[in-house]
């Protein structure tokens, strides 16, 4: 009742006014595009840096997390099928080159070498996972595990980064001949991964993600040690 | 409430009597799809809040410049500067907040409830009264969001901003966290809100 009213109200103040010039109409617009836009420039150079700081910081936080003892790390790019150190553009700016392969070397306090850290993602229940994940080249084994990014089920998928028992599958799991999802409590070998009961789908994305981003920075690590001379430190633990 | 004087009913009205979500049902996108936490449901209902008040406040104060032909092209530009501004801040400011929430922050933008008080309120009344009209608006929806959130984060994962009530031999109703959860509590609340206001206006109308 009280909406018909006020749509007669509209109609009837639109009937018995003027239209109003284009003029007017533009500049109504342009004002409010104007405004607009000195508000939302001013906001994004307040906030950009510190957004970029947030993103940095995330990764900072899951290489450290990952590789248990890391102290520095260097970002390293893969240019056919070498890893090279990434190197800073000459104005001083990261490349923004999303489609290039990047992981990071780890080194202990002692500047030795301790493993790599390494993104990656595959497609979960719902959506990409992104993950970050420890590799040790000397004992060929994952060593920790990290979920950036999932959108999979609150409660059962998520339990991918928020089940405890399921993160410890990951502090020692054997890379060769290839890691194998079992069922909860079925784990008898180093390469098998403990599933998430209710949670098959995801756990098998995970499994799969490590075999994949494995396969590809295996033999591009193992050269680069060997041409670098390099030498994972033994003192871990 | 009628006896008051009316500034302070533009206020209230929001909070109870014309609630955006229990008795407007407004907003339902945001109010089913990241009420799955307390947490979120507070993030949700103070980020709507801003734009709202925020839109009110602007709307209102160029109402006379925006012409009748252009005004909702006018408040979509309006709404959507702050919904940016929001994203961006909680971007900055709280990024754990910003990945939970994702699309929904930008969603904001096609929230009824803000457009819907532009066009019914703010673009009428004066700017005082449009800030007390989004304030309460604001603080009826961030209210009407917790009143979903804390029930289905308590069942759901048996804790409430995040602290854990139950200890680990709490078996959580997955299902309340779930899609279907959202829905469950909207309809108990809605139900309840009905049940409530109707059984106090028989007691209006015999007492």
């Amino acid at each position: 009742m009280k909406a018909t009213e006020e749509n007669n109200i509209i109609v009837n103040e639109t009937l018995s006014e003027n239209e109003p010039s284009s003029f007017s109409l533009v500049s109504a617009l342009g004002i409010a595009g104007l405004l607009s836009g000195i508000i939302l420039v001013g906001t994004f150079l307040y906030t950009n840096p510190l957004i970029q700081n947030n993103k940095e910081a995330a990764i900072q936080r899951a290489i450290y997390k990952v590789l248990p003892n890391c102290d520095s790390y260097i970002p390293l790019i893969m240019v056919e099928n070498k890893l090279l150190e990434k190197v800073e553009n000459a104005n001083g700016k990261e490349e923004s080159d999303k489609s290039e392969l990047l992981i990071y070397a780890g080194y202990n306090a002692n500047k030795e070498l301790i493993g790599f850290a390494v993104p990656g993602s595959e497609p979960g229940f719902q959506d990409i996972i992104e993950t970050m994940f420890g590799y040790d080249d000397m004992k060929r084994m994952i060593i920790g595990f990290e979920v950036l990014q999932s959108k999979e089920t609150p409660g059962l998928g998520d339990k991918i980064f928020k089940d405890a028992d399921f993160q410890t599958n990951f502090l020692e799991l054997a890379i060769e001949p290839e890691i194998v999802p079992v069922k909860k409590g079925a784990k008898t070998k180093p390469n098998e991964v403990e599933a998430i009961t209710g949670a098959t789908i995801s756990s098998k994305a995970i499994a799969r993600l490590l075999n994949k981003t494995i396969s590809i920075w295996k033999d591009p690590i193992d050269e680069f040690i060997r041409s670098n001379n390099l030498r994972i430190s033994k003192n871990i633990n | 409430m009628e006896n008051q004087n009316p500034n302070a009913e533009e206020f209230l009205k929001g909070l109870w009597k014309e609630n955006p979500v229990f008795v407007a049902v407004l907003g339902m996108c945001p109010a089913l799809a990241v009420s799955n936490t307390a947490i979120n449901s507070l993030a949700m209902g103070l980020a709507t809040s801003f734009v709202l008040l925020c839109s009110s406040i602007l709307v209102a104060s160029l109402k006379s410049i925006i012409p009748k032909q252009v005004r909702i092209t006018t408040y979509i530009i309006i709404i959507a500067t702050f919904v940016t501004v929001v994203d961006f801040a909680l971007a900055a400011f709280s990024p754990a907040i910003h990945k939970e929430l994702g699309a929904f922050i930008a969603l904001i933008v096609v929230n009824c409830l803000i457009l819907g008080r532009q066009e019914a309120f703010a673009s009428k009344h004066s700017v005082g009264l449009s800030i007390l009209d989004a304030l309460g608006m604001g603080i009826g929806f961030t209210f009407a969001m917790l009143c979903i959130g804390i029930p289905r984060e308590i069942l759901g994962s048996g804790s409430i901003f995040n602290i854990s009530l139950f200890g680990s031999n709490f078996e959580p109703w997955v299902v309340m966290i779930l899609p279907p959860g959202g829905f469950f509590m909207l309809g108990f609340l809605l139900l309840g809100f009905n049940w409530f206001t109707k059984k106090k206006k028989a007691r209006i109308n015999y007492g």
